[in-house]
């Protein structure tokens, strides 16, 4: 039986991790830079002002619009927004995170995102990058970036974006190119 | 052994597969909630549990005075990307339906 009742109870974290092939410096690009991190995962380009305070914005991609479009949806332009609350590049970069495009995650409070890169000393080369997503209190952002709704056509998740990053970093090109 | 083949003797233990369920009904548990599930010494689950963590599927965090287990589902969705066609995925996810429908009491 289960005896952990303590406040850890109501905490919901997801914490997912890859192994790449490159330095810090390109893996943090891949992160924070648009013309990186359009190239993978939903594909939709994210704004960082790299400053704790700075805001974070993803707008929609081409395709989303396209899908959009022709299904007859409504498409806003910001998708996701947030807020730099931690900086340390290239190493560690901690925000906030919340999703515009569904109304079940949009209405919920802000996650709190940590994306850490660390090097390995026995094995040079390759960096360990650690996300951490604090989605307490929200189920509904849980879900989609837990990769639960994936069959439904909602991507799958951190573990799918991650898979595909490592891809594009290591290979330059990633799953949908 | 390369990461792949860390993975796959990792999943390849009953035990270690149903540490894994316990960890996606609920992450962040501690050892004794994980050993309370288990008909096993609690040196018997740790080593179940280093052989995770080594594959990368399970990432222990401390918390406090705790150590808490999360499962990372990246290495099995590497395999999925690396070994699962896009195309047979389609007939297999039909397959894989098909078989909890038949399958399903109700």
């Amino acid at each position: 039986m289960s005896t952990n009742t303590d406040t850890l109870a109501d905490v919901t974290t997801q914490v997912y991790r890859v192994y790449i092939k490159a330095t810090p410096q390109k893996i943090w690009d891949a992160i924070t830079e648009p013309e990186w991190n359009a190239r993978y995962g939903y594909g939709a380009p994210g704004l960082y002002d790299l400053r704790p305070g700075g805001a974070y914005t993803s707008t929609a991609s081409d395709e989303m619009r396209k899908y959009a479009a022709e299904n007859g949806l409504p498409m806003q332009d910001v998708i996701a927004d947030g807020q730099v609350l931690e900086i340390d590049p290239p190493r560690k970069l901690v925000q906030t995170w919340r999703l515009l495009m569904d109304e079940s995650t949009a209405k919920e409070p802000f996650s709190k995102l940590t994306y850490e890169i660390s090097e390995l000393p026995a094995q040079p080369g390759v960096c360990r990058l650690t996300v951490t997503h604090d989605v307490t209190g929200a189920p509904a952002t849980g879900a989609l970036t837990g990769g639960e709704l994936e069959e439904s056509g909602a991507g799958g998740g951190w573990a799918w974006v991650l898979s595909d990053l490592k891809t594009l970093v290591e290979t330059g090109s990633a799953f949908s190119s | 052994m390369t990461d792949d083949d860390r993975v796959f003797k990792a999943l390849a233990d009953p035990t270690r597969r149903f540490l894994l369920d316990l960890l996606f009904a609920r992450e962040g548990r501690t050892l004794t909630e994980l050993e309370s599930e288990l008909e096993m010494s609690r040196f018997g689950v740790m080593k179940h549990l280093k052989v995770l963590e080594e594959a990368g599927l399970v990432i222990a965090r401390r918390s406090g005075r705790e150590k808490l287990h999360f499962l990372n589902p990246v290495p099995i969705r590497l395999i999925h990307d690396r070994w699962i066609d896009k195309y047979t995925e389609r007939h297999v996810t039909a397959l894989v339906d098909l078989k909890n429908q038949l399958e399903d009491p109700s």
